[in-house]
């Protein structure tokens, strides 16, 4: 009996002794956070080297890039007004990848949605405001969540590769806003940019008192919280994290597969979709080509930076956001192609993939390493246990 | 003989002629894209490589004057993009989506000055001559790159079986264990192959601009780059597949223009879908959650 107890007793008095419990959880955690910072950094000074390669100053443009995005409270609005579609377009992403799922197409979900949202608009039109605006959010939501609902099932229940299928149902579903904009729902007085009929200015989603920034940035905020409750907090995350560690796995398990990650990816792609009709309902006051602005692939880079974390997502979108929003004063200031912020997001989406292959390398991340080392110096105290 | 009097006939000739002008691409992205994927690993960052072959096509035909030299510098350009892909892979847990990205950022970033100017197109052989139809003429009117296309898909389809290369290529697309007990070192092997890949992703971007549509834009693919990945799947990895299948994606492509010439407007966007459906179709219709398809690669992934 006393064997038992001292033998349960020997690795927590071990950690406690050597190292205390505190730092071993921040050590644990800090990973997730040095790591893409690194990343981030090294990704910033590439692409320092590639600016002056070719000519102009990287001060000058970090500079520039900071007052454009960040340093004023108007560009700080603009770059939360760009975020909030991001933050929606990279839980697409995110929730996804965490059952192991790549899914790269959420620029489709934001069409349909906000093409989806803005014919609900239309054909609601005279019903209050509030039941208006529902509709329209719920007609976005079924419409992202279909499309990728549909990339979800497909991966399950035909092994169809996610990554591809999303891509090209990307393509179809810009196909099918561009015929539905110019044909059944155009509105005949858009003629230089075809549209479909504006929303009434009852039905448009203001700013946030005191700011000028549109609500969706606070929808995008809780969709956030409430993925990362999902993912972290349910039995349905839980059952999700295990079935995207390994499926078989899960299903030896018993968890029902299938049924999660159609409901993950149709709960991704109806986030995206939202964000479509967001952007219908918040800025453009219509459906028509804008909408195929390129943020569900800038979100597949914040996704990415952030780890498939939902709460990573918020500071990371902002981050994304401000850069996006200096890409015109960079043209303007120093003489750049608007390509310029491109570049940047493109080499810090290569030095992300690339620094996956650094977590749990470092020993210093790992406090079961520590401990295991010091048994191997000190095998006294391996005497007990045995 | 009027334009106008072979009436609905123009659509199966516009198509044919269209499947020989579109497919053009697909061929060389596909082929590319064989290789790599025999040696086992998909590189999904070939949309990038095309898009930046087209650039630097575009680019060095206009400051050169010659469109050969504007394609020599795309098949090195996309060797550079595909031996980093390549050397980027072989470290654990990474892929390539990001080359996607990394490569049209960088298109458009260099290739802003190029969008005016016009350069040189590649030449084509007039094989419709023999005929006074304006139509068939149009529709036989090969480009170059299409026979050298045919010729390679012959060629690449004798060397996987034939060749020490092909040989080598297929032990460590198939088992990177038998690959290293028979001395050979499957990093290497697929660096090259994934080289090569973007080379051929280069030369097919460089048609693009050089060619049809023939101009630098920074819409100038449509996703053939990715395309080909399924397209190569279809093609069940055989150089011979990979042409057929390039051609009828050409042809599904051509289905919106062809309609159009006749007069056809009704729909116009739904039509110029059509490649993707049948892109989606066939994988929808190729892939099976319970075997794995006969011919492919035993070590296929995206992050090998």
């Amino acid at each position: 009996m006393a064997d038992i107890v001292s033998s349960a007793s020997v690795p927590v008095m071990l950690g406690a002794k050597c190292y205390p419990t505190a730092l071993e959880w921040i050590a644990r955690r800090a990973e997730a956070l040095v790591i893409p910072l690194a990343a981030l950094i090294v990704g910033m000074a590439l692409f320092s080297l590639f600016i002056a390669l070719v000519g102009k100053s990287p001060a000058q443009l970090y500079e520039t890039m900071w007052r454009g995005g960040f340093g004023s409270w108007f560009s700080v609005q603009n770059s939360l007004s760009r975020a909030a579609p991001l933050l929606l377009a990279a839980l697409c992403v995110a929730l996804p990848a965490r059952l192991g799922l790549v899914v790269i197409g959420g620029e489709g979900a934001i069409v349909l949605g906000g093409v989806a949202a803005a014919a609900m608009g239309v054909a609601a039109s005279g019903a209050p405001a509030f039941f208006v605006i529902l509709a329209m959010g719920v007609a976005g939501l079924a419409a992202g969540g279909i499309w990728i609902g549909a990339v979800g099932a497909l991966r399950h229940y035909r092994a169809v590769n996610e990554t591809i299928t999303s891509l090209l149902m990307a393509y179809i579903a810009i196909a099918l806003m561009n015929h539905l904009v110019e044909g059944p729902l155009r509105d005949p007085a858009s003629l230089n940019k075809p549209s479909t009929e504006p929303l009434a200015e009852a039905y448009r989603i203001g700013n946030i008192p005191g700011m000028d920034v549109h609500w969706g940035l606070v929808v995008g905020i809780i969709a956030c919280i409430l993925s990362w409750l999902l993912i972290e907090k349910t039995r349905w995350g839980f059952a999700a994290r295990i079935a995207g560690g390994n499926v078989r796995a899960a299903q030896v398990q018993g968890l029902a597969v299938g049924p999660l990650i159609v409901g993950f990816t149709a709960l991704a792609g109806g986030f995206a979709g939202l964000a479509g009709m967001l952007e219908v309902a918040a800025v453009q006051g219509s459906a028509n080509a804008s909408l195929a602005a390129g943020y569900g692939y800038t979100g597949i880079l914040v996704a990415f930076l952030a780890r498939h974390n939902p709460l990573a997502i918020i500071p990371v979108a902002f981050l994304l956001g401000g850069i996006d929003a200096s890409g015109g004063l960079i043209q303007r200031r120093m003489d750049l192609p608007d390509a310029t912020v491109l570049v940047l997001q493109g080499m810090l989406f290569v030095v992300i993939l690339f620094s996956e292959t650094f977590y749990g390398r470092f020993k210093a991340f790992n406090p079961d390493l520590w401990q295991r080392g010091d048994l191997l110096k000190r095998p006294d105290l391996l005497k007990g246990t045995a | 003989m009027d334009a106008t009097e072979i009436g609905l006939w123009g659509v199966p000739l516009a198509m044919l002629g269209g499947a020989i002008r579109v497919s053009t691409p697909f061929i060389f992205v596909s082929l590319g894209e064989a290789i790599t994927e025999r040696s086992g690993r998909i590189n999904l960052g070939l949309e990038g490589t095309l898009v930046f072959g087209a650039m630097t096509a575009y680019a060095v035909a206009v400051m050169t004057g010659s469109p050969w030299l504007g394609l020599l510098a795309a098949a090195a350009a996309g060797l550079c993009f595909g031996l980093f892909h390549g050397w980027i892979c072989r470290f654990r847990g990474v892929n390539g989506i990001a080359l996607m990205l990394f490569g049209s950022g960088l298109a458009f970033f260099f290739g802003k000055p190029f969008i005016q100017p016009s350069a040189p197109d590649l030449p084509a052989i007039p094989f419709g001559g023999w005929s006074d139809v304006p139509q068939v003429q149009a529709a036989l009117n090969v480009n170059a790159l299409f026979l050298i296309g045919a010729a390679l898909a012959v060629f690449l389809w004798w060397a996987f079986r034939n060749t020490r290369a092909g040989l080598i290529l297929r032990v460590v697309g198939d088992s990177s264990d038998a690959a290293r007990a028979m001395g050979l070192n499957p990093n290497t092997v697929r660096l090259i192959a994934t080289g090569i890949g973007g080379a051929l992703a280069g030369i097919g971007g460089a048609y693009l601009s050089l060619y049809y549509p023939g101009s630098w834009t920074e819409g100038i693919s449509s996703g053939q780059g990715l395309m080909a990945v399924a397209l190569v799947i279809f093609a069940r990895w055989n150089p011979l597949g990979c042409f057929a299948a390039a051609l009828l994606f050409g042809g599904a492509g051509a289905l919106g223009p062809a309609l159009q010439s006749v007069g056809v407007t009704q729909g116009y966007y739904l039509f110029y879908a059509a490649p993707y459906i049948l892109t989606l179709v066939i994988m929808i219709a190729t892939s099976s959650p319970s075997r794995s398809l006969a011919g492919a690669p035993g070590e296929l992934s995206i992050t090998k």
